[in-house]
Protein backbone atom coordinates (compact mmCIF):
# COMPACT_ATOMS: atom_id res chain seq x y z
CA UNK A 1 0.00 0.00 0.00
CA UNK A 2 1.31 3.43 -0.94
CA UNK A 3 1.26 6.03 1.81
CA UNK A 4 0.44 9.69 1.19
CA UNK A 5 3.92 10.71 2.40
CA UNK A 6 5.92 8.19 0.33
CA UNK A 7 6.91 10.98 -2.08
CA UNK A 8 8.88 12.57 0.80
CA UNK A 9 11.06 9.45 1.01
CA UNK A 10 11.45 9.40 -2.78
CA UNK A 11 12.55 13.06 -2.76
CA UNK A 12 14.98 12.35 0.07
CA UNK A 13 16.48 9.45 -1.87
CA UNK A 14 16.79 11.46 -5.08
CA UNK A 15 18.42 14.42 -3.27
CA UNK A 16 21.05 12.06 -1.87
CA UNK A 17 21.73 10.60 -5.33
CA UNK A 18 21.90 14.13 -6.77
CA UNK A 19 24.43 15.03 -4.07
CA UNK A 20 26.44 11.90 -4.94
CA UNK A 21 26.56 12.89 -8.62
CA UNK A 22 27.62 16.45 -7.73
CA UNK A 23 30.36 15.21 -5.38
CA UNK A 24 31.78 12.85 -8.01
CA UNK A 25 31.68 15.58 -10.64
CA UNK A 26 33.62 17.89 -8.29
CA UNK A 27 36.34 15.24 -7.86
CA UNK A 28 36.54 14.64 -11.64
CA UNK A 29 36.80 18.38 -12.38
CA UNK A 30 39.40 18.95 -9.64
CA UNK A 31 41.55 16.14 -11.07
CA UNK A 32 41.18 17.59 -14.56
CA UNK A 33 42.19 21.04 -13.29
CA UNK A 34 45.28 19.40 -11.76
CA UNK A 35 46.17 17.40 -14.89
CA UNK A 36 45.63 20.30 -17.29
CA UNK A 37 46.93 23.06 -14.97
CA UNK A 38 43.60 24.79 -15.54
CA UNK A 39 43.25 27.59 -12.96
CA UNK A 40 39.82 28.71 -14.21
CA UNK A 41 38.48 25.17 -13.81
CA UNK A 42 40.00 24.96 -10.30
CA UNK A 43 38.20 28.19 -9.40
CA UNK A 44 34.95 26.76 -10.70
CA UNK A 45 35.34 23.68 -8.48
CA UNK A 46 36.04 25.86 -5.43
CA UNK A 47 32.98 28.03 -6.12
CA UNK A 48 30.68 25.01 -6.68
CA UNK A 49 31.38 23.51 -3.23
CA UNK A 50 28.59 25.66 -1.81
CA UNK A 51 26.02 23.61 -3.77
CA UNK A 52 27.08 20.46 -1.92
CA UNK A 53 26.91 22.26 1.42
CA UNK A 54 23.37 23.39 0.62
CA UNK A 55 22.35 19.84 -0.37
CA UNK A 56 23.71 18.54 2.92
CA UNK A 57 21.59 21.06 4.83
CA UNK A 58 18.53 20.18 2.74
CA UNK A 59 18.97 16.43 3.34
CA UNK A 60 19.42 16.92 7.10
CA UNK A 61 16.33 19.10 7.18
CA UNK A 62 14.26 16.51 5.27
CA UNK A 63 15.52 13.72 7.55
CA UNK A 64 14.68 15.54 10.78
CA UNK A 65 11.29 16.57 9.43
CA UNK A 66 10.51 12.98 8.40
CA UNK A 67 11.57 11.56 11.75
CA UNK A 68 9.50 14.15 13.62
CA UNK A 69 6.32 13.89 11.58
CA UNK A 70 6.23 10.36 10.14
CA UNK A 71 7.64 8.19 12.95
CA UNK A 72 9.69 5.93 10.64
CA UNK A 73 10.59 2.37 11.68
CA UNK A 74 12.41 -0.59 10.08
CA UNK A 75 13.79 0.08 6.56
CA UNK A 76 12.31 3.62 6.46
CA UNK A 77 14.24 4.52 9.61
CA UNK A 78 17.42 2.93 8.28
CA UNK A 79 17.07 4.91 5.04
CA UNK A 80 16.76 8.21 6.94
CA UNK A 81 19.69 7.50 9.28
CA UNK A 82 21.90 6.19 6.47
CA UNK A 83 20.92 9.11 4.22
CA UNK A 84 22.03 11.63 6.86
CA UNK A 85 25.35 9.87 7.39
CA UNK A 86 26.04 9.39 3.67
CA UNK A 87 25.30 13.07 3.00
CA UNK A 88 27.99 14.05 5.54
CA UNK A 89 30.44 11.73 3.78
CA UNK A 90 29.56 13.28 0.42
CA UNK A 91 30.00 16.79 1.81
CA UNK A 92 33.48 15.77 2.95
CA UNK A 93 34.21 14.33 -0.52
CA UNK A 94 33.32 17.81 -1.83
CA UNK A 95 35.73 19.38 0.68
CA UNK A 96 38.52 17.07 -0.51
CA UNK A 97 37.76 18.00 -4.14
CA UNK A 98 37.99 21.69 -3.17
CA UNK A 99 41.33 20.98 -1.46
CA UNK A 100 42.66 19.30 -4.60
CA UNK A 101 41.47 22.27 -6.70
CA UNK A 102 43.23 24.78 -4.39
CA UNK A 103 46.51 22.83 -4.56
CA UNK A 104 46.21 22.43 -8.34
CA UNK A 105 45.98 26.25 -8.59
CA UNK A 106 49.33 26.58 -6.77
CA UNK A 107 50.95 23.81 -8.85
CA UNK A 108 49.69 25.25 -12.14
CA UNK A 109 52.12 28.18 -11.95
CA UNK A 110 55.16 26.01 -11.13
CA UNK A 111 57.20 23.68 -13.37
CA UNK A 112 55.52 20.31 -13.52
CA UNK A 113 56.89 17.36 -11.55
CA UNK A 114 56.88 13.92 -13.15
CA UNK A 115 55.19 12.10 -10.34
CA UNK A 116 51.60 12.88 -11.34
CA UNK A 117 51.07 9.54 -13.02
CA UNK A 118 49.74 7.60 -10.03
CA UNK A 119 47.31 10.29 -8.94
CA UNK A 120 44.77 9.91 -11.79
CA UNK A 121 44.88 6.13 -11.31
CA UNK A 122 44.13 6.51 -7.60
CA UNK A 123 41.36 9.01 -8.35
CA UNK A 124 39.81 6.66 -10.92
CA UNK A 125 39.63 3.86 -8.33
CA UNK A 126 38.23 6.20 -5.65
CA UNK A 127 35.56 7.44 -8.09
CA UNK A 128 34.65 3.86 -9.08
CA UNK A 129 34.28 3.03 -5.39
CA UNK A 130 32.04 6.06 -4.90
CA UNK A 131 29.96 5.12 -7.96
CA UNK A 132 29.54 1.52 -6.77
CA UNK A 133 28.68 2.60 -3.22
CA UNK A 134 25.97 4.95 -4.53
CA UNK A 135 24.65 2.29 -6.92
CA UNK A 136 24.14 0.09 -3.87
CA UNK A 137 21.85 2.80 -2.56
CA UNK A 138 19.52 2.08 -5.49
CA UNK A 139 20.02 -1.67 -5.83
CA UNK A 140 20.76 -2.63 -2.19
CA UNK A 141 23.48 -5.03 -3.40
CA UNK A 142 25.45 -6.25 -0.40
CA UNK A 143 28.17 -8.04 -2.41
CA UNK A 144 28.93 -4.92 -4.42
CA UNK A 145 29.15 -2.86 -1.24
CA UNK A 146 31.54 -5.42 0.26
CA UNK A 147 33.77 -5.19 -2.81
CA UNK A 148 33.95 -1.40 -2.34
CA UNK A 149 35.15 -1.92 1.24
CA UNK A 150 37.79 -4.41 0.08
CA UNK A 151 39.07 -2.03 -2.62
CA UNK A 152 39.93 0.62 -0.03
CA UNK A 153 43.17 -1.26 0.68
CA UNK A 154 44.23 -0.77 -2.97
CA UNK A 155 43.99 3.03 -2.68
CA UNK A 156 45.72 2.99 0.73
CA UNK A 157 48.56 1.04 -0.83
CA UNK A 158 48.95 3.40 -3.81
CA UNK A 159 49.01 6.34 -1.39
CA UNK A 160 51.80 4.70 0.63
CA UNK A 161 53.87 3.94 -2.48
CA UNK A 162 53.52 7.52 -3.75
CA UNK A 163 54.40 8.88 -0.29
CA UNK A 164 57.65 6.90 -0.30
CA UNK A 165 58.54 7.94 -3.84
CA UNK A 166 57.85 11.60 -3.12
CA UNK A 167 59.95 11.43 0.07
CA UNK A 168 62.95 10.07 -1.87
CA UNK A 169 62.37 12.67 -4.57
CA UNK A 170 62.45 15.50 -2.02
CA UNK A 171 65.73 14.20 -0.56
CA UNK A 172 67.31 14.02 -3.99
CA UNK A 173 65.95 17.36 -5.24
CA UNK A 174 65.28 19.69 -2.33
CA UNK A 175 64.12 22.43 -4.72
CA UNK A 176 60.99 20.34 -5.38
CA UNK A 177 59.94 20.08 -1.74
CA UNK A 178 57.05 22.52 -1.86
CA UNK A 179 55.60 20.98 -5.06
CA UNK A 180 56.14 17.41 -3.84
CA UNK A 181 54.37 18.28 -0.57
CA UNK A 182 51.35 19.56 -2.52
CA UNK A 183 51.24 16.22 -4.39
CA UNK A 184 51.46 14.35 -1.10
CA UNK A 185 48.45 16.26 0.22
CA UNK A 186 46.53 15.59 -2.98
CA UNK A 187 47.33 11.90 -2.72
CA UNK A 188 46.06 11.97 0.88
CA UNK A 189 42.86 13.73 -0.28
CA UNK A 190 42.18 10.96 -2.82
CA UNK A 191 42.84 8.37 -0.16
CA UNK A 192 40.28 10.15 2.06
CA UNK A 193 37.72 10.16 -0.78
CA UNK A 194 38.12 6.36 -0.97
CA UNK A 195 37.59 6.24 2.82
CA UNK A 196 34.31 8.16 2.44
CA UNK A 197 33.24 5.77 -0.35
CA UNK A 198 34.01 2.92 2.06
CA UNK A 199 31.88 4.55 4.76
CA UNK A 200 29.01 4.93 2.32
CA UNK A 201 29.33 1.26 1.28
CA UNK A 202 29.19 0.23 4.95
CA UNK A 203 26.11 2.40 5.41
CA UNK A 204 24.48 0.76 2.38
CA UNK A 205 24.97 -2.68 3.94
CA UNK A 206 23.25 -1.40 7.07
CA UNK A 207 20.42 -0.06 4.90
CA UNK A 208 19.96 -3.32 3.02
CA UNK A 209 20.53 -5.84 5.80
CA UNK A 210 20.37 -3.96 9.11
CA UNK A 211 23.90 -5.26 9.72
CA UNK A 212 26.66 -3.01 11.07
CA UNK A 213 29.95 -3.95 9.35
CA UNK A 214 31.96 -0.89 10.42
CA UNK A 215 35.39 -1.58 11.87
CA UNK A 216 35.25 -5.17 10.64
CA UNK A 217 38.88 -6.22 10.37
CA UNK A 218 37.84 -9.35 8.51
CA UNK A 219 36.54 -7.52 5.42
CA UNK A 220 39.47 -5.09 5.34
CA UNK A 221 41.94 -7.96 5.68
CA UNK A 222 40.32 -9.67 2.69
CA UNK A 223 41.02 -6.48 0.73
CA UNK A 224 44.66 -6.37 1.84
CA UNK A 225 45.14 -10.02 0.88
CA UNK A 226 43.72 -9.18 -2.55
CA UNK B 1 -10.23 -20.58 51.75
CA UNK B 2 -7.12 -19.43 49.99
CA UNK B 3 -4.97 -16.89 51.72
CA UNK B 4 -4.98 -13.92 49.35
CA UNK B 5 -2.13 -12.22 51.18
CA UNK B 6 0.22 -14.62 49.42
CA UNK B 7 0.43 -15.38 45.78
CA UNK B 8 -1.18 -18.76 45.15
CA UNK B 9 1.78 -21.04 44.57
CA UNK B 10 -0.13 -23.18 42.09
CA UNK B 11 -3.58 -23.94 40.73
CA UNK B 12 -3.26 -27.54 41.48
CA UNK B 13 -5.56 -27.54 44.47
CA UNK B 14 -7.02 -30.90 43.46
CA UNK B 15 -4.02 -32.65 41.94
CA UNK B 16 -1.55 -34.99 43.67
CA UNK B 17 0.91 -33.37 46.08
CA UNK B 18 3.96 -34.10 43.90
CA UNK B 19 2.56 -31.98 41.07
CA UNK B 20 1.49 -29.24 43.48
CA UNK B 21 5.06 -28.28 44.44
CA UNK B 22 5.75 -24.65 43.53
CA UNK B 23 7.58 -24.36 40.25
CA UNK B 24 11.12 -22.99 40.44
CA UNK B 25 11.40 -19.43 39.06
CA UNK B 26 11.69 -19.79 35.32
CA UNK B 27 12.44 -17.19 32.71
CA UNK B 28 9.50 -18.47 30.66
CA UNK B 29 6.03 -17.67 31.99
CA UNK B 30 3.80 -18.94 29.17
CA UNK B 31 4.99 -21.84 27.07
CA UNK B 32 2.51 -22.29 24.24
CA UNK B 33 2.77 -24.98 21.56
CA UNK B 34 0.63 -25.46 18.43
CA UNK B 35 -2.29 -23.64 20.00
CA UNK B 36 -5.46 -23.46 17.87
CA UNK B 37 -8.83 -21.91 18.66
CA UNK B 38 -12.13 -22.08 16.80
CA UNK B 39 -15.32 -20.03 17.19
CA UNK B 40 -17.77 -22.65 15.88
CA UNK B 41 -16.49 -23.56 12.41
CA UNK B 42 -14.30 -20.48 12.06
CA UNK B 43 -10.64 -20.90 13.10
CA UNK B 44 -9.30 -17.79 14.91
CA UNK B 45 -5.85 -19.06 15.97
CA UNK B 46 -3.68 -21.40 13.89
CA UNK B 47 -0.86 -23.42 15.38
CA UNK B 48 0.49 -20.60 17.56
CA UNK B 49 3.75 -21.52 19.30
CA UNK B 50 5.30 -18.84 21.52
CA UNK B 51 7.20 -18.51 24.78
CA UNK B 52 6.38 -15.43 26.83
CA UNK B 53 9.07 -14.45 29.33
CA UNK B 54 8.42 -13.76 32.98
CA UNK B 55 8.55 -10.14 34.33
CA UNK B 56 8.83 -8.65 30.86
CA UNK B 57 6.37 -6.77 28.68
CA UNK B 58 5.31 -8.64 25.57
CA UNK B 59 3.33 -6.68 22.96
CA UNK B 60 0.90 -8.34 20.58
CA UNK B 61 0.36 -6.40 17.36
CA UNK B 62 -1.52 -7.05 14.15
CA UNK B 63 -4.43 -5.76 12.07
CA UNK B 64 -8.03 -6.02 13.28
CA UNK B 65 -9.31 -9.58 13.16
CA UNK B 66 -5.82 -11.14 13.24
CA UNK B 67 -6.55 -13.04 16.46
CA UNK B 68 -4.54 -10.95 18.91
CA UNK B 69 -7.40 -10.31 21.37
CA UNK B 70 -8.50 -13.94 21.04
CA UNK B 71 -4.94 -14.98 21.86
CA UNK B 72 -4.88 -12.68 24.90
CA UNK B 73 -8.17 -14.08 26.16
CA UNK B 74 -6.93 -17.63 25.66
CA UNK B 75 -4.17 -16.86 28.19
CA UNK B 76 -6.72 -16.70 31.02
CA UNK B 77 -9.48 -18.82 29.49
CA UNK B 78 -11.68 -15.72 29.19
CA UNK B 79 -12.96 -16.95 25.81
CA UNK B 80 -14.69 -19.84 27.57
CA UNK B 81 -17.44 -17.32 28.36
CA UNK B 82 -18.20 -17.29 24.59
CA UNK B 83 -20.34 -20.27 23.46
CA UNK B 84 -19.05 -22.64 20.76
CA UNK B 85 -15.34 -22.14 21.42
CA UNK B 86 -13.01 -25.08 20.92
CA UNK B 87 -9.27 -25.25 21.42
CA UNK B 88 -6.36 -27.56 20.59
CA UNK B 89 -2.67 -27.54 21.51
CA UNK B 90 -0.74 -26.90 24.67
CA UNK B 91 -0.80 -23.75 26.81
CA UNK B 92 1.26 -23.78 29.99
CA UNK B 93 1.96 -21.18 32.66
CA UNK B 94 5.15 -21.99 34.55
CA UNK B 95 4.87 -25.54 33.27
CA UNK B 96 1.27 -26.03 34.33
CA UNK B 97 -1.29 -26.92 31.69
CA UNK B 98 -3.93 -24.19 32.04
CA UNK B 99 -6.43 -26.27 30.10
CA UNK B 100 -6.07 -29.40 32.20
CA UNK B 101 -9.49 -30.62 33.41
CA UNK B 102 -8.21 -30.44 37.00
CA UNK B 103 -7.66 -26.68 36.77
CA UNK B 104 -10.37 -24.27 37.82
CA UNK B 105 -10.87 -21.46 35.25
CA UNK B 106 -11.70 -18.98 38.05
CA UNK B 107 -8.31 -19.59 39.63
CA UNK B 108 -6.64 -19.16 36.25
CA UNK B 109 -8.23 -15.74 35.97
CA UNK B 110 -7.03 -14.84 39.46
CA UNK B 111 -3.47 -15.69 38.55
CA UNK B 112 -3.82 -14.03 35.15
CA UNK B 113 -5.56 -10.68 35.59
CA UNK B 114 -7.01 -8.65 32.76
CA UNK B 115 -7.62 -4.99 31.95
CA UNK B 116 -9.89 -4.17 29.04
CA UNK B 117 -9.94 -1.57 26.30
CA UNK B 118 -12.81 0.35 27.85
CA UNK B 119 -12.38 1.08 31.53
CA UNK B 120 -15.14 -0.71 33.42
CA UNK B 121 -15.23 0.19 37.12
CA UNK B 122 -18.26 -1.39 38.80
CA UNK B 123 -20.79 1.46 38.63
CA UNK B 124 -22.43 0.95 41.98
CA UNK B 125 -19.14 0.73 43.90
CA UNK B 126 -16.86 3.37 45.36
CA UNK B 127 -13.20 3.66 44.39
CA UNK B 128 -12.19 1.62 47.45
CA UNK B 129 -14.85 -1.04 46.88
CA UNK B 130 -13.76 -1.41 43.27
CA UNK B 131 -10.18 -2.10 44.29
CA UNK B 132 -11.12 -4.49 47.08
CA UNK B 133 -13.99 -6.39 45.50
CA UNK B 134 -11.73 -9.24 44.30
CA UNK B 135 -10.33 -9.77 47.79
CA UNK B 136 -13.78 -9.57 49.39
CA UNK B 137 -15.15 -12.12 46.90
CA UNK B 138 -12.31 -14.35 48.04
CA UNK B 139 -13.53 -14.01 51.60
CA UNK B 140 -10.91 -11.65 53.03
CA UNK B 141 -12.31 -9.94 56.14
CA UNK B 142 -9.11 -8.68 57.81
CA UNK B 143 -9.68 -4.91 57.84
CA UNK B 144 -6.00 -4.05 58.26
CA UNK B 145 -5.05 -6.24 55.33
CA UNK B 146 -7.81 -4.68 53.20
CA UNK B 147 -6.68 -1.15 54.12
CA UNK B 148 -3.05 -1.99 53.34
CA UNK B 149 -3.89 -3.66 50.06
CA UNK B 150 -6.11 -0.73 49.01
CA UNK B 151 -3.29 1.75 49.47
CA UNK B 152 -0.63 -0.52 47.94
CA UNK B 153 -2.72 -1.26 44.87
CA UNK B 154 -3.64 2.38 44.29
CA UNK B 155 -0.03 3.43 44.80
CA UNK B 156 1.17 0.78 42.34
CA UNK B 157 -1.41 2.02 39.87
CA UNK B 158 -0.05 5.58 40.41
CA UNK B 159 -3.52 6.72 41.47
CA UNK B 160 -3.19 7.02 45.27
CA UNK B 161 -2.23 10.69 45.43
CA UNK B 162 -5.14 11.63 43.20
CA UNK B 163 -7.87 9.69 45.08
CA UNK B 164 -6.68 9.26 48.67
CA UNK B 165 -8.99 12.01 49.95
CA UNK B 166 -12.15 10.65 48.34
CA UNK B 167 -11.84 6.90 48.36
CA UNK B 168 -15.58 6.48 48.90
CA UNK B 169 -16.75 8.43 45.89
CA UNK B 170 -18.09 6.33 43.01
CA UNK B 171 -15.40 4.81 40.76
CA UNK B 172 -17.25 6.24 37.80
CA UNK B 173 -16.69 9.79 39.11
CA UNK B 174 -13.05 9.60 37.96
CA UNK B 175 -11.72 10.74 34.58
CA UNK B 176 -11.20 8.19 31.80
CA UNK B 177 -7.49 7.85 32.49
CA UNK B 178 -8.06 7.55 36.24
CA UNK B 179 -10.78 4.92 35.68
CA UNK B 180 -8.37 2.85 33.60
CA UNK B 181 -5.73 3.06 36.34
CA UNK B 182 -8.46 2.11 38.86
CA UNK B 183 -9.12 -1.02 36.78
CA UNK B 184 -5.40 -1.80 36.85
CA UNK B 185 -5.41 -1.30 40.66
CA UNK B 186 -8.39 -3.66 40.88
CA UNK B 187 -6.59 -6.25 38.75
CA UNK B 188 -3.40 -6.12 40.83
CA UNK B 189 -5.16 -6.05 44.23
CA UNK B 190 -5.56 -9.84 44.13
CA UNK B 191 -1.82 -10.14 43.34
CA UNK B 192 -1.95 -11.93 40.01
CA UNK B 193 1.25 -13.19 38.37
CA UNK B 194 0.35 -12.01 34.91
CA UNK B 195 -1.43 -8.88 33.75
CA UNK B 196 -3.15 -8.94 30.36
CA UNK B 197 -3.85 -5.51 28.90
CA UNK B 198 -6.21 -5.33 25.92
CA UNK B 199 -5.62 -1.95 24.24
CA UNK B 200 -5.59 -0.23 27.63
CA UNK B 201 -4.91 3.26 26.25
CA UNK B 202 -7.08 3.35 23.15
CA UNK B 203 -9.66 5.60 24.83
CA UNK B 204 -7.17 7.78 26.71
CA UNK B 205 -5.62 11.17 25.98
CA UNK B 206 -1.82 11.46 25.59
CA UNK B 207 -1.25 12.45 29.24
CA UNK B 208 -3.30 9.57 30.62
CA UNK B 209 -1.61 7.27 28.09
CA UNK B 210 1.82 8.37 29.30
CA UNK B 211 0.78 7.63 32.91
CA UNK B 212 -0.45 4.14 32.02
CA UNK B 213 2.76 3.45 30.03
CA UNK B 214 4.87 4.63 32.97
CA UNK B 215 2.84 2.30 35.16
CA UNK B 216 3.41 -0.65 32.80
CA UNK B 217 7.12 0.06 33.00
CA UNK B 218 6.99 0.01 36.81
CA UNK B 219 4.73 -3.04 37.06
CA UNK B 220 6.97 -5.24 34.94
CA UNK B 221 9.40 -5.41 37.87
CA UNK B 222 6.88 -7.71 39.54
CA UNK B 223 4.46 -8.84 36.86
CA UNK B 224 4.56 -10.57 33.53
CA UNK B 225 2.66 -8.24 31.21
CA UNK B 226 1.10 -9.02 27.85
CA UNK B 227 -0.34 -6.02 26.02
CA UNK B 228 -2.42 -5.89 22.86
CA UNK B 229 -2.06 -2.54 21.14
CA UNK B 230 -2.84 -0.92 17.80
CA UNK B 231 -0.39 1.85 18.55
CA UNK B 232 2.97 0.88 17.06
CA UNK B 233 4.85 3.57 18.94
CA UNK B 234 3.33 2.34 22.19
CA UNK B 235 4.44 -1.22 21.47
CA UNK B 236 7.92 0.12 20.66
CA UNK B 237 8.04 2.22 23.85
CA UNK B 238 6.75 -0.20 26.46
CA UNK B 239 7.54 -3.73 25.35
CA UNK B 240 10.62 -5.95 25.51
CA UNK B 241 9.37 -8.45 22.95
CA UNK B 242 6.79 -8.08 20.21
CA UNK B 243 4.67 -10.67 18.43
CA UNK B 244 3.06 -9.89 15.07
CA UNK B 245 -0.13 -11.82 14.32
CA UNK B 246 -1.86 -12.02 10.95
CA UNK B 247 -4.90 -14.11 10.01
CA UNK B 248 -4.69 -16.14 13.20
CA UNK B 249 -1.02 -17.00 12.76
CA UNK B 250 2.03 -15.79 14.63
CA UNK B 251 4.07 -14.31 11.76
CA UNK B 252 7.07 -13.05 13.70
CA UNK B 253 8.11 -12.89 17.35
CA UNK B 254 11.34 -11.24 18.43
CA UNK B 255 12.95 -8.57 20.59
CA UNK B 256 10.96 -5.36 20.11
CA UNK B 257 13.99 -3.54 18.72
CA UNK B 258 14.36 -6.21 16.04
CA UNK B 259 10.69 -6.00 15.05
CA UNK B 260 10.89 -2.22 14.66
CA UNK B 261 14.42 -1.87 13.31
CA UNK B 262 14.99 -4.91 11.16
CA UNK B 263 12.11 -7.38 11.03
CA UNK B 264 12.82 -10.67 9.27
CA UNK B 265 9.42 -11.04 7.63
CA UNK B 266 8.30 -8.62 4.85
CA UNK B 267 4.72 -8.72 6.19
CA UNK B 268 5.94 -7.51 9.59
CA UNK B 269 7.96 -4.75 7.91
CA UNK B 270 4.91 -3.64 5.90
CA UNK B 271 2.69 -3.66 8.99
CA UNK B 272 4.96 -1.75 11.38
CA UNK B 273 5.77 0.88 8.76
CA UNK B 274 2.10 1.38 7.82
CA UNK B 275 2.32 -0.04 4.28
CA UNK B 276 0.12 -3.02 5.03
CA UNK B 277 -3.06 -3.64 3.04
Amino acid sequence: MKRFFDTELENFRSHLLQMGERAMEQVRLAMRALGESDIALADKVIAADDELDQLEILIDDEAIRYMTLRGPVASDLRLIVVGMKASHDLERVGDEATGIARRSRKLAIEPRLELYADLPRMATIALEMLRDALDCFVQEDEQRALSVIRRDAEVDNLNRILYRRLTSFMIEKPETISRALELMFISKSIERIADHATNIAEEMIYLAKGKDVRHSDEIKQEGKNG
Amino acid sequence: MLDPSNRPPTFAVSVPAAAAAPAAPAPVAFDIRNFCLWYGASQALREVSIQIPSTRVTAIIGPSGCGKSTFLRALNRMHELTPGVRIAGDLRLYGEDLYSPSIDATLVRRRVGMVFQKSNPFPTMSIAENVLCGLRLNGVRDQQLLRDRLEQSLRMAALWDEVKDHLYRPGTSLSGGQQQRLCIARAIAVRPEVLLLDEPCSALDPIATAKVEELIHELKKEYTIVIVTHNMQQAARVSDRTAFFYMGQLVEYAETRTIFMNPANPQTEAYVSGRFG
